[in-house]
């Protein structure tokens, strides 16, 4: 055997390696077979970081689409729920730069709302019922509906279909519950070289001359 | 002398406690209103249980506990209920919140109530709940429910019972004078609670050594309790739960864990107060020694305050200088806060109102940059880096600040007394807390929303899917049917002979496929319909019986119309004519089933 190889080393060698190829081969189809990650773990991470009020104003018919969109390929401004929060967060798993919200899709929102429709007017035509994505709308046909606040995402999808215009987007308001510190206004506003292009226009004409 | 051990950081601020101690605890003329918020712990708000307009007696239940972590409140003095609203209250944020507001009667009728003298022979359990039916929360700081924080049912059985009487932050002596005064009764309470953990084996009291008349006046009364008074070198803050924990017994709390888990329970010196005056005088916790300081007053002093008293009250009665003093401060100097008006009640959990002249404490000096100095992380009592956090609580870094465990802060302000540069690092730590606390409330929420819309997505994919079944079924049928009727009219044969004779489909399934079955089960329906001859002859009797009491009615009604001329007539005969057809009809049907 080993003489065998002495003499012919070459051919003993292409064979080693053809075989351990052959067995390398079989390890990782075996492996990505065995250990095959089902569906896509991005898809997912991004819509983990979406604001999952499903309203339909990136485009998609909810957020799960979006994120799989954006996993392949497409732009990450899309979604002004989120607003440029989400935005951040999204090119930080990306590693891309994070662009500002496209404006065609909408602006974001300083408050958040929750529909409220004025029971009185209500005719109970359903239509918002079918609109509604997170079912967050009681009610049957020519029986008033009701909307039930606290499932409420804000998506506004309702409002539309609305044939006597009963429903209004209310913001949400703040309780001591949910009250929380602002930051202070930033230190270091001292020098008024630190604030370069915010400095008075007297102060500007005196730089220049 | 038991040993000590030393934290780490801390700050040392000019005291300022002596101004306020000259004199003992006094007594405030009753307010002519008093405001009770119904949330003045931690947990959920109490429900009052008073109408308007509705007598009440000093000690009388106004609102109950809900829950489990809550307290019941009671009234601070007799009179009426007079409003049910919502109120200013302390709180930083200036907001309103549910009060209940008692006009007083200058009476002040106790409610009738007795105490337990023998607390020693009464179950813990007992004790527990008189607690709690008092309305007692922690009197120190946050106000947790003492009931729920005494109760048992834990792992490990608590070893240690650690009394707070740090009272660390300057300003602030409404615990050493009530310990001068009232040392008998707080061992007394103090006993109450060993009775209530199964008497602990380690029962300390842990006292800065700046309140020697305090060490004093417990002295007499704590020999051969199995009490220790431990004195510590003051420094600020050693008041702080976990602070404290470690200066006495040298045991690090790990971060999000209570002392119950290590075998410990800390409670404030003014509940232990409290606890006696509820077990022993059956009276429920309805004042509090409150100190009233700063250049700002005439005489600085402690009062034992009623609750629900309007800040404005104490003042009022102690020479308050409006123009020496910008503000008034809940708390302390370092973790108070400036009240957003004067006429917020004083709380539970309201220790100090500090009216400070401009002179005594300036406005803030605008803050400057940070010059990475260090000096808040040499002061810092949980040996974080305040400057690091400062850092990313400004650029909104939240995975940042929580690895350099922020939560950890207990925003004792020590790091914004060092700060040359005057930033107010805790307001952005709060902030920032506040962000993170809220970002994680809206992943919650979100998740939930992704799953509704999932489930929602589902229910129509089901709904669509349930109808393409049927859709296809009933063109299979069609189908089938067509097939049939060609095959029939071929062999010459009745489709009815084809049927099988077990054609009974369960309801709500979809029907199955050949038309020959639809058939059958009809007429296996009609069959099933006609099964009971009896059942079907006693609701004819009954229909007849009916029927002949309308005919009856109907007829009386049509004669009336005759006398009266009334116009009726026309109709009401019909009315007669159909319900007698009617009653034929089903009289000869009850002849037919006779046969």
């Amino acid at each position: 055997m080993i003489e065998l190889i002495a003499q012919n080393p070459i051919l003993a060698a292409l064979v080693a390696l053809v075989g351990l190829s052959i067995l390398f081969g079989a390890l990782l189809g075996f492996a990505a077979e065995k250990f095959k990650v089902v569906g896509d773990p991005i898809v997912e991470q991004i819509d983990e970081l979406l604001p999952q009020t499903q309203c339909g104003q990136c485009g998609f018919p909810g957020c799960r689409p979006y994120a799989e969109s954006i996993a392949a390929g497409d732009v990450i401004n899309k979604c002004p729920p989120g607003g440029q929060s989400t935005i951040n967060a999204i090119a930080n798993l990306l590693d891309v730069p994070a662009p500002e919200l496209d404006a065609e899709h909408g602006v974001e929102s300083e408050v958040k709302t929750v529909a409220y429709i004025r029971e009185d007017e209500c005719i109970g035509c359903t239509k918002c019922i079918q609109a509604c994505p997170v079912d967050a709308i009681l009610g049957a046909a020519k029986l008033m509906h009701t909307v039930i606040t606290d499932e409420c995402t804000g998506c506004d999808l309702c409002v539309e279909p609305c044939p006597v215009d009963c429903i209004d987007m209310l913001p949400v308001a703040e309780t001591i519950a949910d009250w929380k510190w602002s930051i202070p206004t930033k230190p270091g506003q001292m020098i008024v070289t630190d604030r370069r292009g915010e400095v008075s226009p007297a102060v500007q004409s005196e730089d220049a001359a | 002398m038991s040993r000590t051990w030393v934290t780490p950081g801390g700050v040392h601020p000019p005291e300022n406690k002596h101004q306020s101690v000259t004199l003992p605890i006094g007594q405030l003329p009753i307010p002519e209103k008093l405001v009770i918020p119904l949330s003045q712990h931690i947990g959920a708000p109490a429900t009052p249980c008073v109408e308007m307009g509705q007598q009440v007696l000093k000690g009388q239940v106004i609102a109950q506990a809900v829950g489990m972590v809550s307290i019941p409140m009671h009234a601070p003095s007799s009179g009426t209920i007079s409003a049910i609203e919502h109120r200013p209250i302390a709180h930083a944020s200036g907001m309103l919140a549910p009060c209940i507001e008692i006009t007083t009667d200058g009476a002040d009728t106790w409610i009738e109530h007795q105490g337990i003298s023998d607390y020693e022979h009464i179950a813990p359990r007992k004790l527990l709940e008189i607690v709690g039916n008092a309305g007692i929360s922690g009197m120190g700081g946050a106000g947790f429910p003492s009931a729920v924080k005494l109760n048992p049912g834990r792992q490990r059985p608590i070893d240690t019972l650690i009394v707070n009487a740090t009272e660390c932050e300057p300003y602030i002596t409404a615990d050493d004078s009530a310990i001068r005064e009232r040392a008998g009764e707080i061992v007394e309470g103090i006993k109450i609670l060993s009775a209530i953990l199964d008497h602990p084996t380690n029962i300390m009291i842990g006292i800065e050594d700046n309140k020697p008349e305090a060490i004093a006046a417990l002295a007499p009364h704590v020999e051969d309790s199995g009490i220790s008074v431990v004195v510590f070198p003051t420094k600020y803050p050693s008041g702080g739960e976990k602070q404290l924990i470690y200066i006495l017994t040298g045991k690090e709390l790990p971060a999000g864990k209570l002392p119950a888990d290590e075998g410990m329970v800390c409670i404030n010196i003014g509940t232990t107060y409290a606890i006696k005056r509820a077990v022993i005088d059956g009276e429920p916790l309805i004042s509090r020694v409150t100190t009233v300081t700063g250049d700002a007053v005439g005489t600085p002093r402690n009062y034992d305050t009623l609750i629900g008293t309007p800040v404005r009250h104490l003042l009022e009665h102690n020479q308050f200088d409006e123009q020496a003093g910008g503000r008034v401060v809940m708390g302390g100097p370092m973790m108070g806060f400036t009240l957003p008006s004067a006429d917020v009640p004083i709380v539970k959990t309201t220790n100090c109102i500090l009216a400070p002249s401009y002179a005594e404490i300036p406005d803030d000096d605008p803050a400057q940059p940070c010059i990475r100095c260090g000096m808040c992380a040499e002061a810092c009592p949980v040996s974080l880096l305040p400057q690091q956090l400062f850092w990313y609580a400004q650029a909104e870094e939240h995975d940042r600040l929580e690895a350099h465990n922020l939560f950890d802060c207990i925003e004792c302000g020590a790091c914004s007394y060092v700060c040359p540069s005057n930033i107010p690092l805790v307001q952005y730590y709060r902030a920032a807390k506040g962000d993170i606390r809220q970002a994680r409330e809206e992943k919650v929420k979100s998740d939930h929303a992704r799953a509704r819309f999932e489930f929602h997505k589902e229910r129509i994919e089901q709904a669509e899917r349930e109808k393409e079944a049927k859709r296809a079924a009933r063109r299979e049928a069609n189908q089938q049917a067509k097939t049939d009727h060609v095959a029939a009219t071929a062999n010459g044969s009745t489709v009815s002979s084809t049927a099988p004779s077990a054609p009974a489909t369960p309801s709500g399934a979809v029907p199955s496929s050949s038309a020959a079955d639809i058939i059958a089960a009809a007429q296996a329906r009609a069959a099933a319909k006609q099964a009971s001859p009896e059942d079907q002859r006693a609701k004819l009797e009954r229909t007849i019986a009916s029927a002949e009491q309308r005919l009856k009615v109907a007829e009386e009604k049509l004669a009336e119309a005759i006398n009266d001329d009334s116009g009726k007539q026309d109709k009401l005969s019909a009315a007669v004519e159909n319900t007698r057809q009617k009653l034929e009809q089903s009289k000869s049907k009850l002849a037919e089933l006779a046969e």
